[in-house]
């Protein structure tokens, strides 16, 4: 079911969480809500699922799932599954009570028998790996394990969307790995709306078919992982998806200086800032007439797929990080200690007043 | 190595005066009620325990508590859902107003009532036109046992559901349950010990309440004279061996209370292990 908000906005007493907001999500869609704590990202899901109310002046904001109008719907009215950081399982009910309870509390008319309901239930518990855990009591199980309940609790009564709340916030890094993967495999075979809210790039990008980068109640930008990784809108969205290394400097007839680094660079005379990534930086031992950036390497961290090199240099106000592949860095025989030349491959500037991403890409 | 605080001579000295202190101003007063009361026999003791008077004073002791403690469940639990769920303005102000009843000397709670309720008091004026008497009566004494004992709920539950938070119901709601049904199937499960505890609690101050009782209800033997007010007025009547035995029939309730209270901490305590 698509879900679709216009208008949205809400104030906690004299602050405003989110300005107002308008957005469209797909039925079928996995959408991730990306921001920093206090960004609005948790508010604007509790607002769709009914936990909050958006305000209602100065302009009444308007909430539809499909063709329905469920702004002023009832939380317990709206069809939702909704699933909590910490899982918020019934401590006092076992593994199949929690999982049952939405069942249960249905208006008789409408309530599946004793056994439709038992048969669902172990159906769930299958489905989320966890049959053998049915009269567990929450405290008995790991954070994983009780996430996995929780949603297998939220889907029992087939929502029409499912809303998770940083659903992987509190889980260790390997469980959370294999939670998103089978998230995104449950979604693909389910085909159920889902948003869920999280302040972690790397899940956001991996798991989501669009996701929505927040900051400060507004929304920055919408958009694939791809577009928004290869396209960010603003200096926020570039920053906030992944290490960012800085060059400042004074730009003049198209070279940027800045002590006794310098780049020839596409710009228009004055102070500029170049934004980078760290893959964006070739590492040699040589400069080159375009590209004169003497480093210093401080640390070397050769765990992964590359390796991360620390640069420092008097030019540079705060440290570079440089990823390196494996090859390369054996080939360079690189070490602390080491004097070099950074090589910008590609840079981003983003200019304040007017909004405008200009990049520059070297052949290096 | 020693844990700090655990060498041999502080726990001795710890343990002598825990046990000493406990004897001497627990234990020994206990004993002492019960070997009064029973000091010129269990006849004699009987005859006082189902003289009219007492036997009447038993049953209002009791009817009081049993009207008091569902007054102050409905109370307590509203109040500390109240203050727990809801941000309000002057929600502190009401966390602070729930204790005074423990601030206030019960004497003075119960002056308050005669001056408000009493005959020629500002509410007790008005109810006498239409011939309503509070005060002097048992009404009266509910009044008051409800004031000393309302905070004793409200108390025990704030703190557990603070920490509880309401994400149990949030999540509840979700799943389509109305009110009432997350109310008595998630909340109250959830609240239940702390719930019982604070009956008890309850019960027991309900019971044993002196001060307040005794300004408002007159003390007329037979009609508005509870199990407290009834010992005293035995022992200023010089019948020791009455006094006494009311005075252990008051320490039995409170050895009851106190037996169910531990009850239910072992099986609490038993739950959380199997749990």
């Amino acid at each position: 079911m698509s879900i679709r908000l216009h208008n949205i906005a809400k104030h906690f007493g004299a602050t405003q969480a989110l300005e107002p907001i308008d957005l469209d999500i797909q039925e079928g869609e996995l959408v991730g809500l990306l921001g920093p704590s206090g960004s609005g990202k948790t508010t604007l899901l509790r607002i769709i699922a009914g936990l909050e109310n958006a305000d209602h002046t100065p302009t009444p904001g308007k909430i539809l799932f499909g063709e329905r109008d469920v702004t002023h719907v009832h939380v317990r009215d709206r069809r939702i599954g909704f699933v909590f950081q910490h899982y918020a399982l019934f401590r006092h009910m076992s593994v199949y009570d929690n999982v049952a309870f939405g069942l249960t509390v249905m208006p008789r008319a409408q309530r599946p028998s004793a056994q439709d309901i038992r048969a669902r239930v172990y159906r769930l518990l299958e489905m989320v790996k966890l049959e053998g855990f049915a009269n567990r009591y929450p405290a008995q199980l790991s954070g994983g394990q009780q996430q996995r309940v929780s949603l297998a609790r939220a889907l029992a009564v087939e929502p029409d969307v499912l809303l998770l709340d940083e659903p992987f916030g509190a889980l260790d890094a390997k469980v959370r790995q294999e939670l998103r993967r089978w998230l995104r495999h449950l979604h693909e075979e389910f085909n159920f709306t889902s948003v869920f809210v999280t302040h972690d790039q790397e899940e956001a990008l991996e798991l989501s078919d669009r996701v929505v980068v927040m900051s400060n109640g507004r929304i920055e930008q919408i958009d694939t992982p791809e577009t928004l990784y290869r396209s960010p809108k603003n200096r926020f969205v570039f920053e906030f998806l992944g290490d960012v290394n800085y060059l400042e400097g004074n730009v003049h007839n198209g070279t940027l200086t800045c002590g006794d680094a310098h780049l020839t660079v596409d710009l228009p005379d004055g102070d500029e800032e170049l934004l980078l990534r760290p893959h964006e930086i070739r590492l040699a031992e040589q400069p080159t007439p375009e590209s004169h950036l003497p480093v210093t390497i401080t640390a070397i961290s050769p765990v992964g797929a590359e390796v991360r090199v620390e640069l420092e240099a008097d030019w540079l106000a705060k440290p570079w990080l440089a990823t390196v592949r494996h090859a390369d860095f054996n080939r360079l025989a690189l070490r602390r200690g080491q004097r070099l030349y950074a090589h910008p491959r590609h840079w981003r500037q983003f200019s304040e007043a007017t909004e405008n991403t200009i990049a520059g890409t070297h052949v290096a | 190595m020693q844990r700090i605080g655990d060498a041999p001579l502080v726990r001795r000295l710890l343990i002598v005066i825990a046990v000493g202190l406990s004897g001497l101003f627990l234990l020994l007063p206990l004993v002492a009620i019960f070997a009064q009361a029973f000091s010129q026999g269990v006849g004699v003791f009987w005859s006082n325990v189902s003289d009219f008077y007492t036997l009447h004073a038993i049953g209002l002791t009791l009817g009081i508590a049993l009207l008091t403690i569902p007054v102050c469940l409905v109370f307590g639990v509203a109040l500390a859902w109240l203050v727990t769920r809801f941000s309000f303005p002057g929600r502190r102000l009401l966390q602070t107003l729930i204790d005074i009843p423990f601030a206030v000397s019960p004497v003075v709670a119960g002056l308050i009532y005669l001056l408000l309720y009493g005959r020629n008091g500002w509410i007790g004026g008005w109810l006498d036109s239409y011939d309503m008497q509070l005060m002097f009566s048992w009404p009266g004494i509910l009044m008051v046992t409800i004031f000393v004992t309302c905070p004793f709920v409200a108390r025990e539950l704030i703190p557990l559901m603070q920490a509880q938070g309401s994400r149990e119901e949030e999540a509840a709601v979700t799943l389509g349950a109305s009110g009432w049904t997350t109310f008595r199937r998630v909340t109250l499960p959830n609240i239940r010990w702390a719930l019982l505890y604070g009956i008890i609690l309850t019960n027991a101050r309900a019971v044993g309440e002196f001060g307040a009782v005794s300004v408002v209800s007159g003390a007329i033997r037979g009609q508005t004279n509870t199990l407290p007010l009834h010992l005293e007025q035995l022992y200023q009547d010089y019948n020791a061996v009455g006094a006494f035995a009311c005075a252990a029939l008051l320490a039995l309730i409170a050895l009851l209370t106190l037996a169910a209270k531990a009850g239910l901490e072992w099986r609490a305590s038993r739950r959380e292990a199997f749990a």
